[in-house]
């Protein structure tokens, strides 16, 4: 059995999801096709060379729809012999195209390239439709809540105080401001141009460097209303809960994820494949895993998976260099580190999603390229990569340098 | 004698007329959907009949389903009941859904015959899904007239199409209320609804349904669901708006519900699923659904208990053979929140009310309580401005005993004080005449014991009723030792004149409610003190389809009223007392002066406006919390075991005479759990062995009043079910 190398992994900079973001022109197949032309062009990839291009894709509807994975090897520079799977695990659709991939490398080699694209001003997240939330058989059996109310209900449950929720979104925000100031992206970010090559971003806009406690502490709730009023989701969530008798309201814009556009890329393939073509493995990808967990906590998965994912590697948390952990909602951060008593020191270095921004099927590809990147720069040699997932779910996979 | 008759006027129209022999009200059985069906094939293939006219020879159209046809047709499929009610509701679909093609073309919707409804007065139930599934329905401007769906009250959902097509006719938001909420509206709010189409006056019902069946044209009589292109009003579930409206919906169903009941999430499911596919498959999931409800223990239960037995405890079944002891003049002593709210219903029930206290002050606010009462219900337009006169000037606010002369019962609401009620009762029986029955309205004094101050302990009971009078539908009616069963008749035909559901119990401390509420006020006080999260305790409770949480309701009542039960109780019981931890977290509270709402501070915290504002966070530092909390399931199980091996002690003891009685006054008292159907339906769910084995796992980790009762662990033994067993003792 070979082992699966990452020999690349790329990003588009992440727009703002909205109207006046700068890649809100750019379809999603562009922006995919760029991101293959991408890593095709820095590693030499020409002819039938790859066994699939597995994208995960969220809302697989419209132009994300139709398996986009296949369409994007079309309209790019890609062989057609190359295919293309689309995959959706939610949140952790990135990730586990990576992971399908590393799995498929070291059952039969070759090489894929895994990655996801999320143009969530284009295509609004839920509009795909999910009976888990309109299925009265599963929504009212499994207490569905939106996952705003999720992440309340963490903060909750955990302790996590408003104060204590903010303060991880400012030194998000503060982290990722000085990485970007410091190049600490420039290895993976790829700007997307259009069709003249003209360039739309090449930068991630979403984040707001000067962001402190006071700003944030002017801001809303988001979720009291759906919690409290219409149509209620918070007594929904206390039917599995009732030790509580309130959920706290503590997420607002300002500490949760940002909505963006974005697209990533990881070229996984095995040894031969790379000495072949002179090159060279940039990580091994040590054990990866997936798991459920109870749905209407919902994401929580992050601490489950982690433990099993090191269980199965044979490692302890103290054996991990760098965590990234996607930053979907503060308290899914602050969970994870309360769980493994694992110090902010090491967690998120280069900020997250709440900064950046969290193109839900790409994001867990990015990771992978930001947490290599950080690695390279501090020379450390293991980094584990983990998400929460819609309906009660986590996944995460550890990489290491070789 | 046939429910339904034909007659075909010169006009061509023919009118099906229903009207079952010997009922009041029609109720449809499967013989009646035969004839129906059988007269509307003759109308359909008659030439000379233009179109069709159904009503009633009542004046109500109907009053639903017979329920005891549902019950058949799951007992004749002998080992398979599903089967048995699947094809037993599909062949009232069927029925219904030729009504509605009135035998037009499916595919080009031409050839059908007009069908029109003309609803004389209340139409529930399958009441309402035959009009809803003819073309047009008329109903006579009738005020007192109910339209809607009852259905989710006793368990169940509109089977009979009604979900099907309110919910295509209204879309899920505007259908909610009369499918998940079960609300009945007058004709003319039903039509504001869109539940019907024209109100018209009484006389002209019959004509306005004729001229328009004869006007009719060919699109006037295809449904919209028939038709191509349409669309589920609001959206269906995967349409943007639908979407968000079914997301909504189901959170609004769990949280409104405590998701306690299956009943609204299998209507949810119908309606859901049936929005996604053509209308004879929408029908065909509803069958299924509704077939999946009536399997499910709990609408069985619920039936029972709420519509089969309600019905027969208000209809006398355990009245004394007497002759006829209505009440026309009533007297009720002590005009405070309990005393007003009797004279108030009576009043309004048409009797003659002397209402009395000790000043005049006091009997004037009594009756102030009435009128304001009244108002309100003027201000509704639920009553008329002529009607509040009448019941208004039906009570007399006074101070005089003597002006209790005639009176046919007197109802005494004093202070709960056997010496401030003996002497009321000397009082007054000095002054009534001889054929008078005299009440008294405690909620816990023994009534022998009152009865002396009675020459006449034959004529002397207890009439228990709950807070607010107006609102609870319950009167627990106590015999004393003594007492007599023209007493029990006269306080049954007075609870049927004021539309209350009467219980018998015989007389024991505390009754048969308050013995049974109790344990469960206690246990939420004992789980308090032992460190449960107070949230969890409420939350539990909640869950079950409790009103009110225990610290909640203990906060209502007042804590005051606990520490003089738990004295009282004490001093009875002596040695045997085993509530000491309760006292002590009653104790500690009213210590702090947290004596329950009135006082504005209990185990919740109110505002200065006596809003509830939640829990007081105080309690963390009185009754610090366990490290680990126990299940949900350990924290319910102590709440409903609580009350029901009390309930089985009262069988046991013979307080309770009629276990229908146990499970009606449960519910309808204090809101016990009603998805169960009462706590003699709960354990007959839970089978005697298991419910056994249960209360003695309880009674060793939490103490011996948990022990089960010999007649449980006797009928564990022996595998009897106390409907099974109990139900032939109580027809007998």
């Amino acid at each position: 059995m070979s082992d699966a190398f990452i020999y690349d992994a790329i990003r588009t900079p992440r727009g703002r999801g909205r109207p006046d973001g700068a890649l809100h022109e750019a379809t999603a197949l562009h922006v995919s096709a760029g991101v293959l032309d991408a890593l095709a062009a820095r590693n030499g990839i020409e002819g039938p060379v790859l066994e699939d291009v597995i994208w995960g894709t969220v809302t697989q509807i419209g132009e994300q729809g139709g398996c986009i994975a296949r369409t994007a090897v079309l309209a790019s520079s890609l062989d057609e012999t190359i295919p293309g799977l689309s995959i959706n695990r939610f949140c952790g659709s990135g990730l586990e195209a990576v992971g399908l991939a590393a799995a498929q490398v070291r059952g039969s080699g070759g090489a894929y390239i895994a990655g996801g694209v999320e143009m969530m001003g284009r295509v609004a997240m839920s509009s795909d439709g999910a009976a888990i939330a309109v299925d009265p058989t599963v929504a009212m059996e499994t207490h569905f809540v939106p996952q705003g109310i999720a992440a309340d209900l963490i903060a909750t449950e955990y302790g996590f105080t408003r104060q204590d929720v903010d303060a991880l979104a400012v030194e998000s925000q503060h982290r990722a401001a000085r990485a970007w100031a410091e190049g600490r992206f420039a290895r993976s970010v790829v700007p997307v141009r259009d069709v003249n090559g003209l360039v739309l971003l090449d930068h991630d806009e979403h984040i707001r460097a000067g962001t402190d406690m006071a700003a944030l502490a002017r801001l809303e709730p988001s979720f009291k209303a759906m919690g409290e009023v219409m149509p209620g989701f918070d007594r929904v969530a206390l039917l599995r809960y009732p030790q509580h008798e309130r959920i706290e309201h503590v997420h607002h814009a300002g500490n949760s994820s940002g909505i963006v556009d974005g697209a990533s890329g990881v070229l996984v393939a095995d040894r031969e494949w790379g000495q072949a073509r002179g090159l060279r493995p940039r990580a091994r990808i040590r054990a990866s895993a997936k798991i459920g967990t109870e749905p209407t906590i919902m994401l929580t998965g992050p601490v489950a998976v982690t433990e099993k994912v090191l269980a199965q590697a044979g490692m302890t948390i103290a054996d991990i260099d760098l965590f990234e952990v996607n930053e979907a909602f503060a308290a899914v951060v602050l969970r994870f580190m309360q769980a493994f008593g694992v110090s902010a020191d090491k967690v998120n270095v280069n900020g997250g999603a709440i900064a950046m921004g969290h193109p839900l099927g790409a994001t867990g590809a990015m990771l992978i390229g930001t947490v290599l990147d950080e690695l390279e720069r501090t020379g450390q040699g293991t980094g584990l990569v983990t998400l929460c997932v819609a309906s009660g779910m986590g996944v995460a996979m550890i990489v290491e340098r070789v | 004698m046939a429910d339904f008759t034909m007659k075909t006027g010169a006009d061509g129209v023919a009118v099906i007329t229903w009207d079952v022999a010997d009922r009041s009200m029609n109720v449809m059985s499967m013989a009646g959907f035969a004839e129906l069906d059988a007269l509307v094939a003759q109308a359909l293939a008659d030439d000379g009949v233009k179109g069709v006219v159904i009503t009633s020879g009542k004046d109500t159209f109907a009053g639903g389903m017979d329920l005891n046809v549902l019950a058949a047709m799951r007992d004749e499929a002998g080992d398979d009941p599903a089967r048995g009610l699947f094809d037993g509701i599909m062949g009232m679909h069927a029925v219904l859904r030729r009504i509605e093609r009135a035998g037009m073309d499916p595919k080009t919707l031409k050839g059908g015959k007009p069908v029109a409804a003309a609803l004389p007065g209340t139409a529930l139930g399958i009441g309402l899904e035959l009009p809803l599934a003819c073309h047009r329905i008329f109903a006579a401007d009738n005020p007192r007239a109910k339209i809607g769906f009852p259905e989710i009250n006793v368990g169940i959902f509109p089977g009979g199409g009604g979900t099907t097509r309110v919910s295509r006719k209204l879309g899920l938001m505007a259908s909610a209320p009369f499918l998940l909420e079960g609300k009945l509206r007058s004709p003319v709010d039903a039509q504001r609804a869109g539940l019907i189409d024209e109100v018209v006056a009484p006389d002209a019902l019959l004509d306005a349904a004729r001229a328009w069946v004869l006007a009719a044209g060919g699109d006037d009589i295809v449904k919209p669901w028939d038709r191509k292109g349409f669309r589920f009003p609001g959206g269906a579930p995967y349409h943007p708006a639908g979407y968000m409206t079914f997301v909504g919906a189901s959170a609004m169903v769990a949280g409104q519900t405590w998701n306690a009941y299956p009943a609204p999430r299998a209507l949810l499911s119908a309606i859901y699923e049936g929005a996604q596919v053509d209308f004879d498959t929408a029908l065909r999931i509803e069958a299924r659904w509704f077939t999946h409800i009536l399997l499910n223990p709990s609408s069985s239960a619920m039936i029972r208990t709420l519509f089969l037995d309600k019905e027969a405890l208000e209809k006398g079944a355990n009245r004394p053979d007497q002759p006829s002891q209505k009440v026309a003049r009533l007297g009720v002593i002590g005009a405070g929140m309990m005393g007003a709210g009797i004279a108030n219903v009576a009043a309004q029930a048409g009797i003659d009310v002397v209402l009395l206290d000790a000043t005049d002050e006091q009997a004037a606010r009594g009756r102030a309580h009435a009128q304001s009462d009244m108002e309100k219900a003027v201000k509704r337009g639920r009553m008329t401005a002529d009607a509040r006169n009448a019941a208004l000037a039906r009570i007399t606010a006074t101070t005089d005993f003597a002006a209790l002369a005639g009176v046919d019962l007197v109802v005494e609401a004093v202070f709960e004080d056997p010496q401030v009620k003996a002497e009321v009762t000397r009082k007054a029986m000095a002054h009534v005449g001889p054929d008078c029955v005299f009440a008294s309205n405690t909620s816990t004094l023994p009534i022998g014991e009152l009865a002396q101050a009675s020459d006449r302990p034959e004529d002397f009971i207890g009439i228990h009723f709950f807070s607010p009078v107006e609102r609870m539908a319950l009167v627990e009616i106590i015999r004393g030792a003594q007492t007599g069963p023209r007493a029990v008749a006269r306080a049954l035909d007075f609870a049927r004149q004021i539309r209350k559901t009467p219980i018998v119990v015989n007389d024991a401390r505390f009754f048969y409610a308050n013995r049974c509420i109790i344990p469960y006020l206690n246990e939420g006080m004992r789980m308090l003190g032992e460190g449960v999260a107070p949230a969890l305790i409420e939350n539990a409770a909640r869950m079950l389809g409790f009103p009110l949480g225990p610290l909640q309701l203990i906060d209502e009542t007042s804590l005051e009223l606990g520490l003089r039960i738990a004295a009282a109780t004490k001093a009875a019981l002596g040695d045997a007392y085993a509530d000491a931890p309760v006292d002590a977290v009653l104790q500690a509270m009213a210590a702090g002066g947290r004596l329950g709402r009135k006082a504005g501070a209990g185990f919740y915290a109110y505002s200065d406006r006596g809003d509830r504002q939640g829990l007081w966070p105080g309690l963390a530092q009185m009754f610090p919390q366990a490290d680990t909390q126990p299940d949900l399931v350990t924290v319910q199980h102590r709440l409903m075991f609580a009350q029901v091996l009390e309930a089985v002690r009262a069988l046991e003891s013979g307080v309770l005479g009629d276990i229908r009685e146990g499970d009606v006054g449960a519910i309808l008292g204090w809101g016990f759990a009603p998805w169960s159907g009462g706590p003699f339906s709960w354990l007959d769910m839970l089978g005697a062995p298991y419910a056994e084995a249960r209360a003695d796992e309880l009674a060793e980790s939490c103490g011996p009043r948990f022990a089960p009762p010999a007649l449980l662990r006797e009928m564990a033994a022996s595998g009897q079910s106390f409907h099974a067993r109990f139900a032939a003792r109580a027809a007998a």
